[in-house]
């Protein structure tokens, strides 16, 4: 057992029984469909800009890329242009390919001792797969939710639709995203507690964000596949959010609450959490900076005006003295 | 230090993306749709089952029917209360859509709501309505 991921999970039950209780025992779907999740929308809002600008106002004069391959440098050395980029177009390239493929995490290797006391690094490949597995099952279950806040829905959404049901398997038709990405969510899960290594630097705060996941993956799931809801009452009260006409239609389930609390958890969590990698991966300087340090000046604007006295200046000052003392002078 | 420009614009377009659904639907009341009933549908008062169980399952049901027709022959199907019902979807009067005829005012409104698309008329085509 250990404290930091029974207090997330802890944490996660008493959310989830929240809404169960709130809803069918005082009757709060008022505060539980329409309240939290407006609240939830404005403090994600303001909480992201919030710490976007604070993080936009901390200066970087200097460039620190962190690079993986060879500077530009003199014509006939090869430079790599995308691991250590001297241009503005060969960092867009550099952060689009960490941003879409997770480049850094396919570097990852794993270290070991192979043949008794020979340090050896293994390819190891799971963790971007999962990963990216993960951020894309889960991009892609947030957009096809969209079919609950758009009327008539989008011609694009249908398509996403009919991909990711591909194939059609029972009914209603299994979403390929929505389990791949609970089966992601639940290796990163288990790669916390069971790699001694990850498990020790692993806090309560990184837990919180999987297991919340998770219960809005299962919740889903269960609505979708198992226990059903009223789809079309649940559209209903997507649709009041969304028009700013909130209405809360008859016959909704306290499963659907706990799914919406959960999400709505989420979103207010989400500003506070590490969970800000997200806008963070745009801005961290060690990666969105070209490497042209050699070839640019780079100021450092607060650079206090330090008073110099050249050598020149010196000379002018004690010409006199050091001629009677011999010194050599630069001028007569 | 100058990149806040490409910050906030970074920032704007995030929030323009992310408030879709809110500006896509503004001022836009949506009707809610009510599915509607033939005359058939309304006199037999009851489907299958209830109708909140209809509402909900009846995508499992039809999937479990398939299944039983297809593999074992089994076209009966006994109800919760006991009632025996043929187990078919287009053929004949006594099939779903032997009494909900309408597919367009029943099925397709609420699964054009809830942009449901079920491959059921991929096989299936709708009883021809000049018969009646």
């Amino acid at each position: 057992m250990n404290k930091k991921y029974m207090y997330s999970l802890l944490a996660v039950i008493v959310l989830i029984l929240l809404p169960y209780v709130g809803v069918e025992a005082a009757g709060l779907q008022v505060l539980f469909g329409i309240i939290i999740p407006y609240l939830a929308v404005l403090i994600f809002i303001i909480g992201f800009i919030y710490r976007v600008m604070d993080w936009a106002s901390s200066p970087v004069p200097f460039r620190i890329p962190t690079t993986c391959g060879q500077q530009k440098s003199l014509p006939w050395i090869k430079q790599n242009k995308i691991d250590n980029p001297f241009t503005t177009g060969a960092v867009i390239i550099r952060m689009a390919l960490e941003i879409l493929f997770f480049r850094s995490l396919f570097r990852n290797t794993s270290i070991g001792l192979n043949q008794g006391p020979k340090i050896s690094y293994v390819w190891e490949k799971w963790l971007w797969i999962v990963a990216l597995a993960f951020h894309y099952s889960f991009l892609t279950v947030l957009i096809r939710h969209l079919r609950f806040f758009l009327e008539p829905v989008p011609v694009w959404l249908q398509w996403l639709e009919k991909i990711d049901g591909f194939f059609q398997i029972g009914l209603p038709g299994l979403y390929m995203s929505g389990a791949v990405l609970l089966a992601a969510v639940t290796f990163l899960v288990l790669r916390r507690i069971y790699l001694p290594q990850v498990r020790y630097i692993s806090l309560a705060a990184d837990f919180l964000p999987l297991f919340l996941i998770i219960s809005i993956a299962i919740t889903g799931i269960l609505m979708r596949y198992f226990t059903k809801v009223d789809v079309v009452g649940i559209k209903e009260l997507a649709m009041g959010l969304a028009s700013f006409h909130p209405a809360i239609p008859d016959g909704i389930g306290a499963l659907f609450y706990i799914h919406l609390f959960l999400v709505s958890i989420l979103f207010i969590y989400f500003p506070f959490s590490k969970l800000m990698h997200m806008p963070g991966v745009f801005m961290s300087p060690t990666r969105n900076l070209p490497n042209n340090t050699r070839a640019k000046m780079h100021i450092n604007p607060w650079n206090y005006p330090v008073k110099v006295h050249t050598y020149d200046e010196y000379e002018d000052e004690f010409r006199e003295k050091m001629k009677e003392a011999g010194l050599p002078l630069e001028k007569e | 230090m100058n990149d806040k420009n490409i910050i906030i614009t970074g920032l704007i377009i995030f929030f323009v993306f992310l408030t879709f659904p809110f500006w896509y639907n503004l001022g836009k009341a949506s009707p809610v749709p009510e599915p509607k009933l033939t005359d058939k549908a309304k006199a037999a008062k009851e489907c299958v089952e209830p109708k909140e169980y209809m509402k909900v399952e009846h995508m499992q049901i039809l999937d479990i029917w398939r299944d039983g027709v297809v593999r074992e022959a089994n076209r009966v199907y006994i109800s919760k209360k006991g009632k025996r019902f043929n187990m078919s979807l287009s053929t004949g009067d006594d099939s779903c859509m032997g009494c909900h005829s309408n597919k367009a005012e029943f099925c397709d409104k609420c699964h054009d709501y809830t942009s449901v698309t079920p491959y059921c008329w991929d096989c299936h085509i709708e009883p021809p309505k000049e018969k009646k």
